[in-house]
């Protein structure tokens, strides 16, 4: 009897198999051989060319006394700290404009989803021009000094500028989660709170807020990720300066584990920032999920 | 009682009736100008010719006084912009190709088994959780590799957003395959329909919705992406639309009338994209972030 039954099952999981294992052979060769060829060169003083020695644990001793990679680490979180904490901020307060009634709706969401469509890179380099020309000449013309230099000159706000591009752009994608979450909030809650004579605050703080969590915790997720991998800007806005106060993680990677013989050090480099950016995600996961169980 | 009702009745006319509201609307109107000033000034600044660029602010944002094309057409000498744009057109083509038939399918396999099949399962934590797993670390082994298999052009850059793309995909389509019921493929098989003709009759044209999610998020991915063909495909000669940007950084030089048509260039065909599907693409968007 049992073996009637799984004839047909396992012709069915011999077809399920055959339709798996394209994409499994694809990940397997691409994601995963390289993440442990570069495990592997992480313990390697491999230059990217020519011979190498394996040295232990070497780099990852370096890696915490190397002041570049120190530094590159602390713009990295500052950018997707304040990244993360302004993309979701603005992008509620948007989501809430947008979804409430109001005129010429679905074209406002159609202008305010646009930045999301467009290049990083080539984003980059326009708000580079804004930042070198426009604004230092609109300050110089207001007679405002703060203003009448690039701040992309300045060692310590350049970040600031590759953070307002970065938040210009997340902020789209952003906005639309949020207002797809709106729209799953039943309305007769809405006219519940308000029989009850909540303010809109109230509402917001004990009704929207509440059951809009599942989508808080993606969006902080998704953009806490994202900025983390902070690269198109940089490469346009700012190439890791001025004196490399805007050098990103995955920028320094790129730079020094490419082009500056740095191939297994930057290999160690980049271990470590895989296991932050999978510590950070677990952690938000759990924090979030928690906050979700307990509503 | 009674007026309680009759005040909730009131709430909800007022609610569906309610006029617009017009501060608001102009408060979000406002709004629209940081998004669209930057445009604006890579639309002004493309159209003028060098010498209408002065030092002030007047200079860079007014309007040209007469429209200057030559700018284009020199952008588009400078950058070979037919080339990367068919470079660019033939790998988002081939990429959402790809990642439409290999991800469903997937998806589907893995979604149908692995209520039942630990190994299945496994396979699909093993896929979703590549989403962590920062291009960074795998950057300078796929430049190895890619140069050993000799596809370090524009197929080993296809092949790879096939695999970079596939834990969102994958998630995706697993998610959307739990609203299709199961009955309509055991009704099939027991017609004697096969498990593949199955999928590929009736389960496949049901996805189509989630097909329209997950074409748009990996083609806006694919699109804009710099840093996959900036180290794979460094040693061709190929470019894709927003590589060559930065590949003729230098040749622009200080002609800032000529790089911003040619970055206004590079954003046109994903601009028309966006106004012709403009709803699809919100649309598609909002609907995997809700089943994802």
């Amino acid at each position: 009897m049992s073996a009637q039954i799984r004839k047909p099952m396992s012709k069915r999981m011999k077809t399920h198999i055959g339709m798996v294992l394209p994409a499994l052979i694809l990940f397997i060769a691409f994601n995963t051989i390289p993440l442990i060829t570069g495990a592997f060169y992480s313990f390697t003083n491999y230059r990217g060319y020519g011979s190498y020695d394996m040295v232990g644990l070497r780099n990852f001793i370096d890696l915490f006394q190397d002041s570049r990679v120190g530094s590159s680490y602390l713009f990295t979180f500052k950018y997707a700290i304040c990244g993360t904490i302004l993309v979701n901020v603005i992008s509620l307060v948007l989501a809430l404009g947008l979804n409430s009634r109001i005129r010429f709706k679905s074209a406002l969401r159609g202008i305010y989803f646009l930045p999301n469509i467009l290049s990083g890179l080539i984003v980059g380099y326009i708000f580079s021009f804004l930042f070198t020309y426009i604004i230092p000449a609109a300050g110089t013309a207001l007679g405002w000094k703060a203003l009448s230099n690039s701040i992309l000159a300045s060692e310590s706000w350049a970040w600031v500028g590759v953070l307002i591009v970065g938040v210009w752009q997340s902020v789209a994608m952003n906005t639309i989660i949020y207002i797809s979450g709106l729209q799953t909030i039943p309305a007769d809650v809405y006219e519940a709170s308000s029989i009850d004579g909540a303010n809109p605050w109230q509402t917001f703080q004990k009704l929207t807020l509440p059951l809009l969590l599942p989508f808080v915790s993606t969006n902080l997720i998704l953009s806490t990720k994202n900025m983390l991998m902070v690269f198109d800007q940089i490469m346009s806005l700012t190439k890791g300066g001025p004196a490399q106060s805007t050098e990103s993680i995955s920028y320094l990677i790129y730079r020094n584990g490419m082009d500056g013989g740095q191939f297994g050090f930057q290999s160690a480099n980049a271990v470590v920032f895989f296991v932050v950016i999978v510590t950070v995600s677990v952690i938000q996961l759990r924090l979030t999920s928690k906050k979700e169980e307990q509503l | 009682m009674s007026t309680a009702v009759a005040k909730s009745a009131k709430k909800l006319k007022t609610r569906e009736e309610g006029k617009p509201n017009i501060l608001l609307t102009v408060l979000l109107i406002i709004g629209c100008l940081t998004v669209l000033f930057p445009l604006y000034m890579t639309i002004v600044i493309a159209l003028k010719s060098p010498s209408e660029m002065t030092n002030d602010v007047a200079g860079a944002l007014s309007f040209p006084s007469s429209l200057s094309f030559s700018n284009f057409s020199e952008a588009m000498r400078v950058t070979d912009f037919w080339n990367s744009l068919l470079n660019s057109f033939l790998i988002t083509g081939l990429t959402i190709g790809l990642s439409l038939v290999l991800h469903s399918l997937a998806g589907y396999s893995i979604g149908r088994s692995m209520g039942g099949n630990k190994a299945f399962k496994f396979i699909y934590f093993y896929i979703v959780s590549g989403m962590f797993v920062p291009f960074a670390i795998l950057m300078m082994p796929l430049v190895k590799e890619t140069a050993i298999l000799q596809i370090d052009n524009m197929l080993g850059v296809i092949l790879l957003y096939v695999v970079f793309y596939m834990p969102m995909n994958v998630m995706l389509y697993c998610g959307y395959l739990k609203n299709i019921p199961q009955a309509m493929e055991e009704a099939a098989e027991i017609d004697g329909a096969s498990t593949w003709t199955t999928y590929w009759r009736i389960i496949f044209p049901m996805m189509s919705p989630m097909h329209a999610t997950v074409a748009i998020l990996t083609a806006l991915g694919t699109w804009n992406d710099v840093m996959t063909p900036l180290v794979i495909m460094s040693g061709s000669e190929h470019t894709t639309l927003p590589l060559a940007q930065l590949n003729f950084q230098t040749q622009f030089g200080t002609n800032y009338n000529l790089a911003f048509a040619s970055y206004l260039l590079a954003l046109i065909p994903i601009l028309i994209f966006y106004i012709i599907c403009q709803k699809s693409i919100i649309g598609g968007i909002a609907n995997g972030a809700v089943k994802g």
